[in-house]
């Protein structure tokens, strides 16, 4: 070895001794913070386990299951019919919209399909869970960033569609209101012209949480650039829903898959957002309630009348098959892999929920950020957790 | 002038001075919780607010404190019992220290004397201790790190509260509060004096950092991140329940009231109505009905400000701690210190 070898190598050796030292002084102990399972901010059940160095996070793990329910086995052991009970627990503020993949794909597989009224009942009713699932988020927003306010006007405007789903189905949250070829009742009398009223108010309610929320500096100043989710690594996690199309994804199963609903007979515009930030993702879920008021609206002009339910027996029994069926429900894609072995009930049933797949970001997400933006993150990921842990 | 005062025997006056700062701290206390927490607040978010506890739920602030009296006292098995015990007290007693300096009227003071605004500064920072004793001795980590996020943020935002001061310590020339509220109302603006010199027309840019700092300075939202109850369940005050807490509660709303008597003070005229209305020209020639009209004028005068806090409080999203740094000694400090050189050049030039 050269002399000059042995002068980079001391060199060498020095430069790391410093590095050690400095390392030394500055490294202080982390510390590991449980956020949940019982927490304000993971508005449920979730348990986040990060390390933090300072307000730093280092890593972050969800650890989920502290609700779980066991819907998918409870399934195995009700009729068809019976299940629609169960499944509209799963994602309970948007609970119509869960019922209607499962009777699609038990549909599927008795290969019957629901009179056009039927159809668009269901459609109008599925908008309308997703106007009260997500307006609630928009509330929900704020309170996450400290803002209280607006959480009560959500609560106030979003009893309006309950009302309007009690209106139809008899129940304000878990509806329980399809059947397996078509729907228990027809709409009452009436409901369509407040169907009408309430989707102007709603379009009022996105411009009052506009002006509230999304032209503020400081909500601007914690969303824009926070959790940034490129579109690739949005695709690899299987996210799905508003937060997919905010990572500039054009991909929305109302548009791009063809089911026996009413969602391609009207216009309407699958909105996108290039950012993926939680800016991106808050304001594209603020633009489709916008649009899913526009749908409603539209649907209403072009219902077509006729019988709500086509003939089917009077003790159903699927036969035998497979069917897949997903639907974009409020929180993102939600699928029912059904096995039928031609019996009363389902064989097996795999769920594919939203939230479940949405979090799974999270460990990526959370690296590096501070304590403060996790919850943004979170709020902005939008889970409901009887729809992870299901 | 001073007649009212010096008829009464001195342990007469203490008696009085203790009782009126009680009454300062208790009342502007009760009705801002009342008035602005409870229906303000309700209305703002379209709901009615307490309507059951007495008639139109006037009687609800004596049900909560109630409550809270009864509650059990709860503390970790870990926590530095001696120090958790007392850092409520800490906190509320910097909120009666700091209302010892208010003048309420030409003699309703408790104490009057030259260092005032320096008093004032000063004793504000003692919460800070408090904030952070209960921090720490919680045995929480919640609880700690809203007590470091309180000790950096209350830190930052005492600089640019005292260099807003110092603009109107310029202009009045005196540190003594009662002689800041003289000068405001027997002042004159370019030679009229109609309404005096109320500082906040004059020291607008110190009105503005002031209110912004007293905001930040009561962990009140926007800058409520030593809190942050949608991150950190309470901050510092999540062990802390039943009569220890309404501590804290009282400590919050009437500090929120005091340092909104101090603004009155500073920037508003204090007791005082402008002197030419009535043909004054000084201290001496105020009648003795301003010692009762005075503290009324302040509490008119508090409870606008107070609406101020309490609206930002309501409707604002909250910073994030770098941001609250960043926010504070970027744009607060070095807009105080153009406002102090700004105030000195004109005080010399006119």
């Amino acid at each position: 070895m050269t002399l000059i070898g042995d002068r980079q190598q001391l060199a060498y050796i020095a430069s790391q001794a410093a590095d050690a030292r400095v390392n030394v002084e500055l490294e202080t102990e982390g510390m590991t913070l449980n956020i949940g399972p019982q927490h304000p901010a993971t508005h449920g059940t979730l348990r986040i386990i990060a390390r933090l160095d300072g307000e730093q996070v280092l890593w972050a793990e969800p650890s989920c299951g502290y609700m779980h329910r066991g819907y998918e086995k409870l399934t195995e052991v009700r009729t068809f019919p019976q299940v629609t009970a169960l499944v509209n627990r799963i994602d309970w503020l948007g609970s119509f919209a869960n019922e209607v993949p499962f009777i699609l794909a038990a549909e599927q597989l008795m290969e019957i399909e629901a009179p056009p009224r039927a159809q668009w009942i269901r459609t109008i009713l599925f908008e309308l869970s997703r106007i009260a699932n997500v307006s609630l988020f928009l509330g929900d927003l704020g309170v996450q960033l400290g803002a209280i306010t607006p959480v009560f006007f959500a609560f106030r405007d979003r009893e309006y569609v309950l009302n309007l789903i009690e209106g139809a189905t008899g129940g304000r949250f878990h509806p329980n209101f399809d059947r397996i070829g078509g729907l228990k009742d027809d709409l009452p009398a009436g409901w369509v012209d407040e169907t009408r009223a309430v989707m102007k108010k709603m379009r009022k309610f996105c411009d009052e949480i506009e002006n509230l929320l999304f032209g503020n500096e400081i909500f601007e100043s914690r969303t824009r650039g926070i959790g940034v989710i490129p579109r690739d690594v949005a695709l690899q996690y299987g996210m799905s829903g508003a937060n997919l199309r905010a990572s500039g994804v054009d991909w929305d199963l109302r548009r791009d898959q063809s089911l026996p609903m009413a969602w391609d007979k009207v216009d309407w515009k699958v909105w996108t957002h290039l950012d993926g930030d939680s800016y991106a993702r808050c304001w594209v879920r603020l633009q489709e309630t916008r649009e899913s008021t526009l749908i409603v609206e539209r649907l209403l002009d072009t219902l077509p009348s006729g019988p709500v339910m086509t003939k089917v027996p009077r003790i159903i029994k699927v036969p035998e098959g497979e069917a897949w069926v997903s639907t974009e429900n409020p929180l993102g894609e939600m699928g029912y892999y059904v096995v039928s072995k031609g019996d009363l009930g389902p064989f097996r049933v795999k769920i594919r929920s939203a939230s479940f797949n949405n979090i799974s970001i999270v460990p990526w997400l959370l690296k590096g950020v501070y304590v403060p933006d996790i919850i943004t993150i979170l709020a902005s990921l939008y889970f409901i957790l009887g729809d992870i842990d299901r | 002038m001073y007649a009212l005062l010096s008829s009464i025997p001195y342990w007469g006056q203490t008696i009085l001075r203790l009782l009126g700062g009680s009454v300062a701290v208790l009342l502007p206390a009760g009705t801002i919780v009342y008035l602005f927490l409870f229906k303000m607040m309700s209305f703002m978010q379209s709901r009615l607010g307490p309507m059951e506890a007495g008639p139109y739920g006037s009687m609800q602030l004596f049900a909560e404190v109630g409550k809270w009296l009864q509650k059990e006292d709860l503390m970790p098995e870990r926590a530095d019992k001696f120090v958790f015990k007392i850092a409520p007290l800490v906190v509320l007693s910097s909120t009666f220290l700091l209302v010892v300096v208010v003048p309420f009227g030409p003699d309703a003071w408790i104490t009057n004397f030259e260092a005032g605004v320096f008093y004032a500064l000063a004793v504000s920072s003692v919460s800070v201790l408090g904030i952070l004793m209960a921090g720490w001795s919680s045995a929480n980590k919640y609880s700690l790190l809203g007590g470091l996020r309180a000790a950096g943020q209350l830190i930052a935002y005492e600089l640019p509260m005292i260099l807003a001061v110092v603009g109107v310590v310029i202009q009045a020339g005196s540190m003594n509060l009662q002689n800041i509220v003289v000068a405001q109302n027997a002042g004159s603006i370019f030679g009229w004096d109609g309404v005096g010199n109320p500082y906040l027309l004059t020291q607008f840019i110190g009105f503005i950092i002031f209110m912004i700092a007293v905001q930040a300075e009561l962990t009140q939202t926007p800058f409520d991140m030593p809190i942050a109850e949608s991150e950190l369940v309470s901050g510092y005050m999540t062990e802390y329940s039943g009569f220890r807490f309404l501590i804290f509660f009282i400590g919050e709303f009437a500090t929120a009231g005091v340092f909104a008597f101090i603004a009155s003070v500073l920037f508003l005229g204090g007791w005082g109505v402008p002197f030419s209305w009535f043909g004054w020209t000084g201290i001496n020639d105020v009648d003795n009905w301003m010692n009762v009209g005075g503290p009324l004028i302040m509490l008119t005068k508090m409870l606008g400000l107070v609406f101020i806090i309490m609206w930002v409080r309501f409707s604002y999203p909250r910073f994030r701690e770098d941001q609250l740094q960043r926010f504070a000694w970027k744009i607060l400090i070095p807009v105080s210190l153009v406002n102090i050189v700004a105030t000195s050049v004109l005080k010399v030039a006119f």
